[in-house]
């Protein structure tokens, strides 16, 4: 695998072999020097166009595990006018050394144009690109779901699991990539949330729809994302905070009471407490935000040994 | 200027024939016999049509001239076959004025390689808040008499109906991008599934059908005649068609790339497919092909946007809007007009020249190829395929590897050979 740029075309055998990776990586955590030789003399290059702490450091994590070098490279402002080309900028870094380009960009599709340009060498691994995928989010969401439901994990998909995403679809990466990616592991997806947070065309994607949230609690689904209403993304007057969205939406501690014993409740971060999903419901045994993060070093971990080469 | 024989083109399609010009018109090929130095050129094989004009067209001067000029633009339109060009109104400064537009129209006499026909603005500056001198741009030298905001929509109906009533007084048309703007905001693609799964803003297709059958409600109220620019969904076609069964006085364009190319393209997130309105469904181009094959589109109309390679290597959503299309134009209209069998040759003839002069009020194109009419002349070669566009300045073509046939080998303008064997001719040398 040269790039990892969406899971929307990542198929179901390479999706399987970087959770089965990501799985051997996470024990490396537990370890009392917590650090492989694998990417030695390998530079990654963290080159955020968008703010994101956490992702930013999640990827640093798994490269210095690895004992690949690091660097970063944050670029102010949004939009060409404002600075430096992604043309640029990408050969900047590459000329420094980057033999892996991890990237966070405002524009949609922007790792697929770095990829398929022409300029630059360097693997890409796509951490986030506007409203359109975020694909090592949705393997760590992957790996969470796949511990936690299938006893026997390595190898295995995650069939028959039944997924509800909720919220802000349409505006939401994160749930895009996890959309195709848990279609292509045999999970069932349904994704809820009110007519102008599903995308236009939603009913080509692989998954069902409802605006009821109650409704598809009641169907019992083993595991719940909630995303967050991503208002500066939204245009036009939807007030997300207001009364209706948290009174239809909101993952309530009475909601979440009504869940199958097993069932987990699921958030990429950063939450919005209060509005999709209440604090005491966040904080609770359910919740497995914490293995998400946790399993995020891992998954990147394994992604980035996949780009290196590792895979073949 | 030499006196000229061309033997044995088809004419408009039809059975091989003669043709000759003399003095910048075309003459009856029996009265060449006997006079001397007549150049003879061999046409055997080609089609002839009337040299094509576009009623489209964005030259980029003043203000843009890294990206084309008047002469690369009209050099680029020769190459295509053109013989006349509406420039559009988009410069920097905007032509929105009767020196400005004037200005336009005496760089194009300098190129010499077309008729550049300016576009006056409809607004002041585009800005789509007061109406420019309308008046004044048809009163000027180069009469105007196709006034557009191409780029913007005038979107504001009181200002709209006022245009159109000042148009009617001047024999004069607006051509409306039909855009509502609020249904657009932050839009880089086709709405629809496919846009949704990109993650890409969309432009939905009744941004434009709403606009379109606002106007054609206004035109008729006022009597004015509006024409709708680069016509790109299936329902606009079923508004147009409307609209004239009533009588109204509509016409309607569309451009090579909305009947050639489809949305699909954009999941490459290049750039260069970046266009406004953007590309569709496969059925919209079905749709439009079908409606120029009716009559319910008029024209062909290229929306040539040449643009820098800065503005087009970028990420999609920072690309800007536009592609070329006057050296490919024919030989897309040709292939998915006139291959398929939808169109004929003569009618290809009306729909790229006859027709968009008569629209633009540009004189001279009413009896194609006919004697005593000024030599527009364009030799095709039907099965050649067409080169890689190398006239304009900018490189945004978007038909890169896509197999088109129709090769423009000559093309006349007033009697005077633009393009020759396929290859410019160097007027600037001619003239020294």
């Amino acid at each position: 695998m040269k790039h990892l740029l969406d899971t929307k075309d990542l198929s179901r055998e390479d999706a399987l072999r970087l959770l089965d990776t990501a799985q051997e990586f996470s024990d490396v955590a537990n370890r009392s020097v917590p650090k492989l030789p694998t990417l030695r003399g390998a530079t990654m290059v963290n080159l955020f166009f968008e703010d994101s702490t956490r992702t930013r450091l999640s990827f640093e994590a798994a490269a210095k595990r690895l004992s690949a070098d690091v660097m970063t490279f944050h670029v102010q402002g949004s939009s060409v006018s404002k600075g430096e080309s992604l043309k640029d900028t990408a050969q900047t870094v590459e000329a420094m050394g980057a033999d892996i380009i991890v990237m966070r960009h405002f524009a949609s599709g922007a790792a697929h144009r770095l990829a398929n340009s022409g300029w630059v060498e360097a693997a890409i691994i796509n951490a986030g690109d506007g409203t359109h995928e975020h694909p090592t989010q949705a393997l760590l969401d992957a790996a969470t779901l796949r511990d936690r439901m299938v006893p026997e994990a390595r190898g295995a998909d995650v069939s028959g699991v039944h997924v509800a995403i909720v919220g802000d679809i349409a505006h939401s990466r994160v749930a895009r990539s996890n959309v195709f990616l848990l279609n292509t592991l045999g999970a069932r997806v349904t994704v809820v949330g009110p007519t102008e947070l599903l995308p236009t065309g939603v009913e080509d994607w692989p998954v069902t729809t409802s605006h009821d949230l109650d409704a598809v609690i009641d169907e019992g689904p083993d595991a719940i994302m909630m995303l967050r209403v991503q208002k500066e993304r939204i245009r036009g007057d939807f007030q997300p905070a207001s009364g209706d969205y948290v009174r239809n939406y909101c993952l309530t501690t009475g909601r979440a009471d009504r869940l199958p014993e097993h069932a987990i409740v699921m958030h990429p971060g950063p939450m919005n407490r209060g509005v999709e999903i209440a604090s005491d419901v966040a904080d609770s045994s359910r919740s497995v935000i914490v293995d998400q993060v946790r399993n995020g070093v891992a998954v990147r971990m394994a992604a980035l040994f996949e780009v290196w080469g590792g895979g073949k | 200027m030499s006196d000229i024989v061309i033997k044995g083109a088809g004419v408009l399609g039809g059975k091989p024939a003669d043709l000759a010009i003399s003095g910048g018109v075309f003459v009856n090929p029996s009265d060449m016999a006997g006079k001397r130095k007549v150049r003879v050129l061999d046409a055997s094989g080609l089609v002839a049509l009337p040299g094509l004009v576009d009623l489209h067209t964005h030259l980029r001067q003043p203000g843009g001239e890294q990206a084309e000029t008047i002469l690369s633009g009209s050099r680029a339109a020769a190459l295509g076959g053109f013989t006349a060009v509406h420039a559009m109104a988009n410069t920097t400064p905007v032509a929105d004025s009767a020196e400005l537009v004037t200005q336009v129209w005496q760089w194009g006499v300098a190129a010499g390689y077309v008729d550049v026909r300016p576009v006056g603005a409809v607004t002041k500056g585009l800005a789509g808040e007061h109406l420019a001198p309308l008046g004044s741009m048809a009163r000027s030298r180069p009469q105007v008499r196709v006034f557009s905001d191409d780029g913007h929509c005038v979107h504001d109906s009181a200002l709209m109906r006022r245009a159109l009533e000042q148009a009617r007084g001047l024999d004069a048309v607006i051509a409306q991008h039909a855009q509502d703007p609020r249904l657009t905001e932050g839009a880089h693609m086709n709405d629809g599934a496919l846009a949704a799964t990109l993650g890409l803003e969309g432009w939905p297709a009744v941004a434009e059908e709403s606009i379109i059958a606002r106007d054609v409600l206004l035109a008729e109220s006022v009597g004015a005649r509006l024409h709708v620019c680069h016509v790109s969904t299936a329902g606009s076609v079923d508004v147009v068609r409307w609209a004239k069964a009533r009588g109204i006085a509509v016409t309607a364009e569309v451009t090579p790339h909305h009947l050639l190319l489809t949305e699909d393209r954009v999941s490459s997130f290049d750039p260069l497919f970046k266009v406004n309105p953007p590309l569709r469904r496969r059925e919209d181009t079905l749709a439009l092909r079908e409606a120029v094959a009716s009559g319910v589109i008029d024209i062909i109309a290229t929306d040539h946007a040449p643009h820098p390679s800065e503005s087009k290597d970028c990420s999609f959503p920072e690309g800007a809007f536009g592609m070329l299309g006057l050296e490919t134009a024919l030989a897309v209209a040709m292939t998915t007009l006139v291959e398929p069998g939808l169109i004929t040759v003569r009618d290809l003839a009306r729909i790229m020249s006859t027709a968009p002069a008569s629209i633009g009020r540009v004189g001279g194109y009413d009896t194609p190829l006919g004697l005593g009419a000024p030599a527009h002349l364009t030799l095709v070669d039907p099965t050649g395929s067409a080169g890689e566009p190398h006239g304009s300045l900018s490189r945004n073509d978007p038909y890169r590897g896509e197999e088109l046939s129709g090769r423009v080998i000559h093309t006349f303008y007033a009697g005077t050979q633009t393009v020759d064997d396929s290859a410019l001719v160097d007027l600037t040398e001619r003239t020294a």
